[in-house]
């Protein structure tokens, strides 16, 4: 059983690490980065800025640089707007927070809604001493109803 | 309590949305751009907005209102775009011409890799000041610029005298030019 764990985790770092060896995938940074000018991601568009971005891209990777150096070499041009999904650090690191927030916000209220109302809907507290005019008001219509 | 909290939270939604409607109202009220070329077909002389940028064809950064007495022909291009290439050359010239009569032509490169933008620069042997705007701060969300290329004509006070969208190539577009040039000469 130990040699199998060992074997599965030695086979993770590997694929792990082959991934990092990897070098950058063209289409799927065209898929992560925005045209400046039209706005839409590189993928989408064939306006010249585009084009001009995807070249570039392509001669990068075929200079051996890694993903993010990509990505920081066309910030450095474009500023951080190039980026399709903002950096998850400084100011766009709000951006993946507050949804994330909202969402647990969303379910806290949620769970006490639903714990109010089921609460109205639950059983009378049989030790709770009737309110002193209703139980007034009862004894007089089973006075009625018996008399 | 319960009612309380109910009003605290009543209150924490009114003051967001408030906050929303303060914020979008600001953006809109603090928005430069785009009301340059209507205002100058007008006849109204608006104040062009003042920029620092850094330069293309040396070091250092360039300041417009550091011009304030000369005529200034604010040309917003990239290298990527046709009619850019096309008027290049005849801003050049301009610059040329004028230079010692008070102008200053600024090239504001936009939305542009800066090495293509100086190739370019070497291509058409541009000497005028070259600064570079690569995310389009100044070019789209101070001047209002949405198509490529644009020419501001400003007078020596950093008035806008005119604008030119798209390229000035064709005659008429280059004669309004020269005559915008020699308006904001005379002021």
């Amino acid at each position: 059983m130990r040699a199998l764990v060992t074997a599965f985790a030695a086979t993770c770092v590997l694929a792990a690490g082959a991934q990092a060896a990897a070098p950058p995938n063209a289409a799927d940074l065209e898929a992560e980065l925005v045209c400046p000018v039209c706005e839409t991601t590189l993928d989408q568009s064939d306006a010249p800025v585009a084009q001009r971005m995807k070249a570039f891209i392509r001669e990068r990777i075929a200079a051996g640089d890694t993903e993010q150096e990509i990505k920081d070499a066309l910030v450095a041009e474009f500023g951080s707007e190039v980026l399709a999904t903002p950096p998850k650090s400084g100011f766009g690191l709000l951006a993946w927070l507050l949804p994330l927030g909202a969402l647990v916000a969303g379910a806290i209220t949620v769970v006490l809604v639903v714990r109010r109302w089921s609460g109205r809907g639950g059983s009378a507290d049989p030790e709770r001493p009737l309110d002193p005019d209703l139980e007034r008001r009862v004894d007089e219509e089973l006075a009625r109803f018996e008399g | 309590m319960a009612h309380r909290g109910r009003l605290v939270a009543q209150g924490v939604a009114v003051g967001l949305v408030a906050l929303l409607f303060l914020l979008l109202v600001w953006t809109l009220v603090t928005e430069e751009g785009g009301d340059l070329a209507a205002a100058a077909a007008r006849g109204e002389r608006p104040e062009a907005p003042d920029f620092t940028l850094e330069r293309l064809d040396r070091e250092g950064e360039l300041t417009l209102s550091t011009l304030r007495g000369k005529a200034v022909v604010l040309n917003v291009w990239a290298s990527w775009c046709l009619p850019c290439k096309e008027e290049a050359p005849f801003l050049e010239q301009v610059w040329r011409e004028n230079r010692s009569r008070g102008l200053v032509v600024v090239g504001l490169d936009s939305k542009d890799f800066r090495k293509d933008a100086q190739r370019f620069a070497r291509r058409f042997d541009l000497t005028f000041p070259l600064v570079y705007d690569g995310p389009g701060d100044v070019a789209a969300d101070r001047y209002g610029v949405t198509g490529f290329p644009e020419t501001f004509v400003l007078d020596r006070e950093g008035m806008v005298l005119e604008v030119f969208v798209g390229g000035v190539n064709a005659d008429e577009d280059r004669a309004r030019l020269r005559a915008a040039v020699d308006r904001a000469l005379a002021t």
